[in-house]
């Protein structure tokens, strides 16, 4: 029979398809995991964004990863709670940082990047806040295209939402 | 409010982004440079999230056992609700960004106020995410309409026209009809009427940064929500829908 800790350990292992040094479960898309009853569970995976063309591949890998437990699990999208970037912790921040992408600054309740009245975003490369938004649309839509002024090196902002 | 009622108040919303996602993902390879190219096909992507769960759940409620891309795919022009300034072409670059803006100013505003609604927490949890979402194409929008109006002669005259074709067909957005009234005693939704004060003078804001006057303008009533729409409509519905009614079940 199926424990919840087990089903945290294999969920912790599904990579984020666009973002493959991230598991789901870093980047907070694992909402409740419910016992229904004894041995029974409901997992709630929350959608980063409503268009998001990688929510097919994420289902179906989270789905073969608990295959072995057969109908004990369910797998299924929820909007409650509704996912935002503040549930990414800082280990997977590190993570972004460390391949790359600036990781989204502050909390989602902080529109001041939204409205454009601070784009300053940290360059991922080097350090230096001398950056300029180029598109607030980068290569997948839960990412925005940076230029540093610095190093002169283009990069992609996870954008707070 | 009974389940068909929610039902057909979902498909509008559903048929307003699944058009307009249309309309944008004509832009792919043709924006007029690269980032914008990536930003309309990115804000269609939004758009077609948003029509998926709303078509899908309007399916559901409808209890016809229709899917969304039975909904999407096999329904008639006059069967399609959505308003009908989504539906206008997508005309130049400016024409395109000012039609989103007109629309985002509206969209956002409409999904705040259905995410504060009692009568459906799903609804108002997919609103909440929604208007989280339009926020981002209302900043591109403003953006870009302010830009092209405050930009060169030609860029300036060209959006001007793009506002004096659209606008008129704005009207429709904020007039109340029986499911809207339905929609607002079950706590679904504001009344659209309730809306448009806010709407315009969002809009007067962006328009006097961009040097724009706003129009003059005779307001065309439109009949979107009635299935009555411009013939722009059914050729883009024709282009849409030509590969699912021509192989049906065709999957790749």
């Amino acid at each position: 029979m199926v424990t919840e800790a087990e089903l945290q350990q294999v969920l912790a292992e599904v990579p984020d398809p666009e973002l493959p040094f991230l598991s789901i479960v870093e980047l907070g898309m694992v909402g409740r995991i419910a016992e229904d009853a004894p041995g029974q569970f409901a997992v709630d995976l929350l959608p980063t964004y409503l268009g998001c063309p990688a929510s097919d591949v994420i289902l179906e890998s989270v789905k073969a990863a608990v295959a072995d437990w057969g109908d004990a699990v369910r797998v299924g999208w929820v909007g409650d709670p509704v996912w935002s970037t503040d549930r990414i912790g800082p280990g997977a921040r590190e993570k972004m940082r460390a391949h790359g992408i600036a990781p989204p600054e502050g909390s989602s309740s902080d529109r001041r990047f939204l409205t454009g009245t601070s784009t300053s975003v940290a360059c991922p490369r080097c350090g230096s806040r001398d950056t300029r938004l180029v598109s607030a649309f980068g290569s997948t839509a839960c990412k925005a295209h940076f230029a540093c002024a610095s190093c002169g090196e283009p990069f992609d902002h996870f954008k707070c939402i | 409010m009974t389940a068909a009622e929610h039902a057909a108040w979902l498909m509008r919303w559903g048929d307003d982004a699944l058009v307009l996602g249309q309309r944008l993902s004509a832009w792919c390879g043709h924006g007029p440079i690269l980032e914008e190219d990536i930003a309309l096909t990115n804000l269609a992507l939004d758009l077609i999230g948003e029509a998926r769960w709303l078509l899908t759940r309007a399916g559901e409620l409808e209890g016809l056992g229709r899917t969304e891309d039975d909904l999407a795919f096999f329904r008639t022009d006059r069967e399609f609700r959505n308003h009908v300034l989504v539906e206008q072409p997508n005309g130049d670059f400016s024409a395109t960004l000012v039609r989103h803006l007109l629309y985002a100013e509206f969209a956002v505003r409409k999904a705040e106020s259905v995410a504060t609604g009692t009568f459906d927490p799903a609804t108002a949890h997919f609103a909440r995410k929604a208007a989280t979402e339009l926020k981002y194409h209302v900043a591109h929008a403003r953006e870009w309409v302010i830009r092209l109006g405050d930009g060169t002669d030609e860029s300036h005259e060209r959006t001007a026209a793009a506002l004096a074709r659209l606008l008129p067909w704005c009207e429709e957005l904020f007039i109340d009809d029986a499911l809207d009234v339905a929609a607002a005693e079950a706590g679904l939704c504001a009344l659209p009427s309730s809306l448009k004060a806010d709407w315009q003078r969002a809009l007067e804001e962006c328009l006097a940064e961009a040097q724009l006057e706003m129009p003059v303008v005779v307001p065309q009533a439109g009949g979107g929500k009635q299935g009555v729409h411009t013939e722009h409509l059914s050729y883009l519905l024709a282009e849409m829908q030509v590969l699912p009614r021509t192989y049906p079940g065709a999957t790749w």
